[in-house]
């Protein structure tokens, strides 16, 4: 297993270095010179220079490629146009709300959507299946600024159930964890409901019914388990999706995360920190797919017998 | 006179079959009730977009002040109400219905060529170009696809085209890994060796043996994707990185109706309805097309 564990470490390096290539090349051939919108046209040469040279923007492609990715290896990912901060820095205070809201929408998606997925499938056809089809169906198709946007109206403004801004309590996080994760437990809750359904007529599952298991027991025990491992792959795709949303979600519910600090730059073309946003988000990213695909072997033994 | 007989036979033969085919897959598509209510509501999205010009008599982006902000279901003249410069709304949504459905034709189709030549390339041929082509496709699913397209947009400039080519690429990778996995499991088939002893090109196996026999499942992930599409220009404009202003994008409508949610919940309302419809028509029509082009499900 930890074979196992250690050779996807390794191959993730050339992925994150591809991931930096790629943003870095994006970012390098987006019009606009930022000297210019820092210094003004009055600026002198040689202080437009000076300030090129302080920027790290003098040299061709390759060579400020490589600088670049030079500086990145010591956690330099540059300086913010528009505060002067270092990237690294603005990333360091942004970052762990993302991480929450994400965690927070991850378990709710898990939750909501293992629960609806397994009472649909054991009650097939039910008023509890409909309804539960019906809304993930709406889940799937709604967007994400709009549901947080239709939230912050009835619960906010209309009710005054829930603060609209400020995250000073855990009653702040709940809109916007809901938002985050409505989709994705629709998305889980969609897969659950199908896999569930696949399992629960093996012939196993007869069999521990004749052997005079509990209900529950056959349901968490013997289904639930086994028709965990396609479920895991969507939990595992909808992270992607997830933290994606994530960026929409954080400017309405104005959560000082990543994806806010990464809409607020481009708006005003401060390019290093949308940089540094994406490949923290893609590091992120990456990292969860390693955890995912490592759980994937725990719950499959068939995965892990092939590891040891 | 026996050989033209031959020579004529052979394309009717072929038609009738086609033809057959298309019919057997839209009698099973035609049994979906929510396939059907779903191409109802794309059918109307057509037709609303088609006949914007003709179906209201106002201008989609020409401001009428004095009207602003009048609220929905209440003037007969303005039945969906106006939004923030008197425009109204019902206008915006019917052109904004040519936007979105060309955004999501045009990036799947995007999309679907670059998925297929790209998944046919590394699938086919294998080897160091297959290695090359999937750590690509590899590197670009690291990226969160919306983040992907903000990057994209950001360095290319903002506007419809730049966004439909964003979308477009940000999808590709799905389309490769499909379109791979089908070559992988086609190409060493007896009627692919068939093709290649009587001499055939790679670009003819590929194109008329290979392509056609795994359309299927790209057809279904392609017309899912369409929706996905809609969803993500509307995402993009809402951050204000996508289609610019005045343009009636559904997505741009509704985040300019963010500023008056208090007071005119309906600027949101009735845009974010929209782009629901729109996704779910299309998921409707993806989910019936898996089922009506599944062998296994055929009675």
């Amino acid at each position: 297993m930890l074979k196992y564990i250690g050779k996807r470490l390794l191959m993730l390096i050339p992925v994150l270095l591809g991931v930096t290539v790629i943003v870095f090349t994006l970012m390098y051939i987006t019009p606009g010179d930022p000297v210019d919108a820092l210094l003004g046209d009055s600026a002198t040469a040689e202080a437009r220079e000076m300030l090129r040279e302080q920027l790290g923007l003098n040299g061709g492609y390759f060579e400020r490629l490589f600088r670049y990715i030079g500086n990145l290896l010591h956690g330099d990912m540059g300086i913010s146009y528009a505060t002067k901060q270092p990237v690294f820095t603005r990333l360091l205070e942004t970052f762990p709300n993302t991480f929450k809201l994400a965690l927070l929408g991850v378990t709710f998606s898990v939750v909501f959507g293992l629960t609806v997925g397994t009472i649909s499938a054991v009650k097939q056809y039910s008023i509890f299946d409909y309804v539960f089809t019906f809304i993930c169906m709406i889940g799937n198709a709604m967007s994400s600024f709009w549901l947080g946007l239709l939230l912050l109206l009835t619960f906010c403004l209309k009710l005054r159930w829930f603060p609209a801004s400020g995250f000073s309590s855990p009653k702040h996080w709940i809109l916007p964890a809901f938002t985050v994760g409505f989709h994705s437990a629709a998305n889980i809750a969609r897969m659950t409901r199908s896999s569930m359904l696949e399992v629960i007529r093996a012939d196993y599952i007869t069999t521990a019914r004749a052997k005079g298991q509990k209900e529950l027991a056959i349901v968490i025990k013997h289904a639930l388990k086994n028709a965990l491992i396609p479920v895991v792959t969507t939990i595992g795709m909808q992270f992607g999706a997830l933290i994606g949303g994530s960026v929409l979600v954080e400017s309405i519910f104005v959560v000082p995360g990543v994806g806010k600090m990464m809409v607020d730059s481009i708006k005003s073309r401060d390019y290093p920190v949308v940089q540094g946003g994406v490949l923290a988000i893609a590091f992120f990213f990456c990292i969860v797919n390693l955890i995912v695909d490592v759980l994937y072997a725990y719950i499959d033994p068939r995965i892990k017998a092939q590891y040891k | 006179m026996t050989e033209t007989t031959v020579v004529n036979a052979a394309p009717e033969q072929e038609t009738y079959k086609k033809r057959g085919q298309g019919k057997e897959i839209w009698r099973r598509f035609r049994r979906s009730k929510s396939a059907m209510l779903g191409l109802f509501i794309l059918l109307t999205l057509i037709f609303l977009a088609i006949f914007a010009g003709v179906l209201t008599p106002y201008d989609p982006t020409e401001p009428d002040v004095p009207m602003r902000l009048m609220k929905p279901f209440v003037d007969s003249a303005h039945i969906l109400g106006t939004d923030e410069l008197g425009r109204d709304i019902f206008t915006r949504l019917c052109y904004g219905a040519r936007i979105s459905l060309a955004v999501g034709l045009i990036a799947v189709s995007i999309s679907l060529v670059g998925g297929i030549t790209l998944g046919s390339l590394a699938g086919y041929y294998g080897g160091t170009l297959d290695n090359v082509i999937m750590r690509f496709v590899d590197i670009l699913m690291a990226i969160p696809s919306i983040l992907l397209n903000i990057s994209i947009v950001a360095a290319m400039g903002q506007g419809l085209q730049n966004v439909m080519i964003a979308i477009g690429i940000s999808s590709m990778p799905g389309y490769c890994r499909i379109m791979r996995a089908s070559i992988l499991s086609l190409k060493d088939q007896e009627f692919i060796e068939a093709s290649k002893a009587a001499g055939a090109s790679d670009f003819h196996i590929i194109v008329h043996h290979i392509i056609p026999n795994c359309l299927a499942p790209l057809i279904v992930q392609a017309t899912l994707r369409v929706g996905g599409s809609i969803l993500a220009c509307a995402s993009l404009s809402f951050i204000g990185v996508g289609i610019v202003p005045p343009t009636p994008e559904w997505g741009a409508m509704l985040s300019t109706g963010r500023d008056f949610l208090r007071d005119a919940p309906h600027l949101t309302t009735i845009p974010g309805i929209t782009i629901m419809l729109a996704v779910l028509c299309m998921n409707f029509i993806g989910d019936g097309l898996r089922d009506a082009l599944d062998p296994k499900l055929k009675n």
